[in-house]
Order: structure tokens, then sequence, then C-alpha cells
């Protein structure tokens, strides 16, 4: 099973509250919104940051984060 | 409009301004049931006219059981170099509003919609509607005159009276649309050959085109042809030929831009010409048929320039609601006027090449990522000009500003 983070970038403004939690997954751009930190592009959250990412969901004051599990 | 395809055929043989006209010419209505609907437009491997050239009969499916759908025509056409269905709407409205009530009827829908410019409605569609007695009722609904009004998210949002302007997906229209209901968004284009197969059948509509890109679409081709117009041709038709029924090139070619301005560069050379217009055949230029929309680039113009151009105008295009769009587009497109004119050449270069990495995929809808696609492909077919520009030169003699209208 594969999480993946989903944003909504219609709510997103680049607070940076996710990059902070999520390191290993989101790296900010130029303008400070969440990018992908792999060369792949891909927002999967490995095992061991699940709970970070659901912290990330949680605490985002945008309201633009999703988890989706595959 | 000049008809590539023999009259009888495809949609523009369909043509007819009144009710009377139109039925004489095609019959009346079938009432296939919704099970034959779909299998009818599965077994023609009917797929989307509106861009992304998704198969007719899946969308059909998903919407079909779902409670209270609704279906909507999409004639938005946001694309400044497309006419086509400015041209299908105003030639043969009745074969749209006949392929919407089959659609409606198929999915079980209680709603439908009819989204396109007001010009467009005020003369053709309301005439039309008021010669006919569907009992399915059809609101008409105006697109404003922007790039991403057509986008799908944008539709259902203007048909429920709000901005048109894209919403976040998952899910997709056709699991939760207009107010939280299955919606059901076809081109109308796709919903004029949809009256066609069901009056006709699937092998009528395979008789044309290739396995994989089975009947006609249209497609407007613009630049530097003979005669630019709106054209009907068979699928898998190649670049070449897509050309010369424009009456050929008015002078020589270096590129042809596919798909609009969120396709692909493709170049004017002996492998380019012979590409069909299919996803298969563009998928070396990383170019796709889109909505049909061709614009042909003279040598004598500075590809840069051009991409330059068209980069500035979707910038401006740009729906104001995601980050990376709304930042990242504008600064795109002020590098690649960089490049284009030769103003820190190497700088500006490196940095385009950075900043369509940063876009891609980052929106609520294909306008990033659309954006991202055109420029990387102009960077390909143009790579000796970008060699010349970072040498501080231009081969391109300027032309027109105005050359893709």
């Amino acid at each position: 099973m594969t999480t993946k983070l989903l944003i909504d970038w219609t709510r997103c403004e680049g607070r940076g509250l996710c990059i902070e939690l999520l390191p290993e997954v989101l790296v900010p751009d130029d303008w400070g919104y969440p990018m992908a930190a792999h060369h792949d592009r891909s927002l999967d959250v490995p095992a061991g940051a699940r709970r970070y990412a659901e912290e990330a969901v949680k605490e985002c004051p945008r309201l633009a984060l999703r988890l989706a599990d595959s | 409009m000049t008809d590539v395809i023999s009259p009888a055929h495809g949609l523009m043989a369909a043509r007819a301004s009144s009710l009377a006209e139109h039925l004489a010419a095609v019959g009346p209505l079938p009432r296939p049931t919704a099970d034959e609907l779909v299998q009818l437009v599965a077994d023609a491997g009917l797929t989307g006219r509106g861009g992304a050239g998704f198969p007719s009969s899946r969308k059909l499916t998903a919407v079909g059981g779902q409670r209270s759908p609704v279906v909507i025509a999409n004639g938005a056409e946001g694309e400044p170099a497309s006419s086509k269905d400015r041209a299908l709407l105003t030639l043969a409205p009745h074969l749209v509003l006949d392929g919407l009530v089959l659609a409606g009827r198929g999915v079980g829908s209680r709603a439908a919609y009819l989204y396109a410019p007001e010009a467009l409605l005020s003369k053709a569609i309301r005439p039309a509607l008021a010669q006919r007695r569907d009992k399915l009722p059809i609101t008409l609904v105006a697109s404003p005159d922007t790039f991403v009004a057509g986008q799908e998210t944008a539709v259902v949002a203007a048909v429920q009276g709000l901005r048109a302007v894209p919403t976040n997906t998952p899910p997709p229209t056709y699991v939760r649309g207009v107010k939280g209901r299955a919606t059901l968004v076809h081109n109308v284009e796709t919903l004029a050959q949809l009256a066609l197969i069901a009056r006709y059948g699937a092998a009528w509509f395979r008789a044309r085109g290739t396995e994989d890109d089975p009947g006609t679409r249209l497609l407007t081709i613009s630049g530097s042809v003979r005669r630019p117009n709106v054209y009907e041709v068979a699928g898998g038709t190649t670049l070449g030929e897509a050309i010369s029924s424009a009456g050929g090139a008015s002078e020589p070619l270096q590129a042809v831009l596919v798909g609009g301005y969120h396709g692909g560069w493709v170049p004017w050379t002996s492998d380019g010409v012979r590409s069909p217009l299919t996803r298969a055949g563009l998928s070396e230029y990383e170019a796709h048929p889109g909505a049909g929309v061709l614009i042909a680039l003279p040598t004598r113009r500075c590809g840069l320039e051009a991409t330059a151009e068209i980069a500035a105008y979707l910038a401006g295009q740009n729906a104001g609601q995601c980050g990376p769009c709304r930042n990242g587009l504008p600064t795109l497109a002020s590098h690649l006027r960089d490049l284009a004119r030769g103003k820190d050449a190497a700088y500006a270069h490196d940095e385009i090449l950075r900043l369509v990495g940063v876009v891609d995929g980052r929106g609520a809808c294909h306008h990033p990522t659309g954006t991202a696609r055109m420029v990387r492909t102009a960077l390909r077919t143009f790579r000796s000009e970008v060699d010349h520009h970072l040498h501080r030169q231009c081969t391109g003699l300027r032309g027109a500003r105005e050359w893709h209208r």
C-alpha cells in the first residue's frame, strides 16, 4: 500500500507547515509552496513519515491536504 | 468551409440550420436504451474531442445509473486558435442538441446544459431550440472568453452560477459535479458524433479513420497555410496531409504547433509531416491532437519569439488560484521573452529548463502542465535557434506579430 499526499492548490497559500513536518517528501519552491523533494516528483509518503503526514493534514491552516491510500 | 470528407459522411455533411433541413438530411433521432447507447459508443471507439481524448463510453458508463445525473455540452472553446466548436454550433446546431438529448436520456438525466459563448447561444442555439420539442429541458449557460473556462471543472462551476475557473480534483466531474451530482461533460463535437453514431451505427463510424483513431475529427488550421479554416479529416490523418487539406503551406515552414497552446511544436521535417495526428503518432514530439488545433510557423519567424508570445498569453490566462501557476507562469514567460530577445540568454535558458519542472503538475487544472509541455517542446524543436540566441544571434526575420491568428 502506498500513501500519497494530495494538495488542493486552490486552497494552498504556501504557509509551509507541511514542508517542516515532511522534509523527506516536500521542499519549498521559489515562492514557498510545497514541491516534491524527490526527483521523480512523487508525493508518496514513506511508512515512517505517515504520522507526520497525518499531522500535516490536520494542522494545515488552509485545509489543503489529504492523504490517499492506493 | 471546405469538406475534405465526401458528403454523406461525417459532421460537415450533416450541417443544417433548420430542424426540417436537419431531419431531412439525417433522419429522426433514434431511441437506443441506455445499454445500447453505451455499447454503440464503445464499439465505435469514440473519444472526447475537447482535448483530453478520454473514451466517451467510460464517462457514459460512470455517470449512468447515478442519482439525478447532469449532462453538459461544452462549447466554450477557450483556445484562441480554435474555431471548430463555433463552426459546428453554427452549421449543425441540431446535431449537437441531438447528441446532448441522447446523452441525457442515456444516463437518465433530467437536467441538461449547453455552455458556449453568448454570441453563439443567441445566433445559433436559441433559434434551434425554439424549433424543437425535446422532453429534456436544456438550459443555456454563457461561457466567458477565457482560456481555462472550458476545463471540465470550470464548466461545472459556471453551470452552478460560480466564476468559470477550475476547481480541485479528484474526484472527477463524472463522479461529483454540478451540486455534487455525477456530471457528464462532453465537448460539442463529441456529442455531434454521438448523434450520427446513434443513427448510422458503430461500423459506419469506423469506416473512416484508423483502428486506433476511428471516425473523423475537426481541425482548425491556421498560420502560414493557403486556406486557413476548419476542416474535417479522417482519424489517423498525418500532419502533412492535414496541412495539404488547408491548401498547403503558403511559405516555407519550420514547425507546426499541434494541439493548441497546451500542445507541442512538431518540426516540419520528413518525419514530422508523416506523423499521424494521434496520441501515439505524436508522442515522439510530446504533442497530442488536443482539440484539433494546428498552427503553421514559417521559417522566417523566430520560434522562440512565437513561443514567448504564447507563454505570455497563457501566463495572463492563469486563473489566479494556484500558487505555482500564478507565480510560475509569469516568471517562465518573462524568461522566455529574455531568451527570445537575447537578453541574458544563458541565464534565461537555465531558468526556463528549471521552471518547467517547477510548475509541471502543480495546479488544480492542466494549465501549468500544458504550458510547461508546450515550452519543453519549443526548446527541443527550436534547439538550433536556442544555440543562436545563446550566441546573441537570431535567424528569424521578424514577421507579423499576429502570425497565429
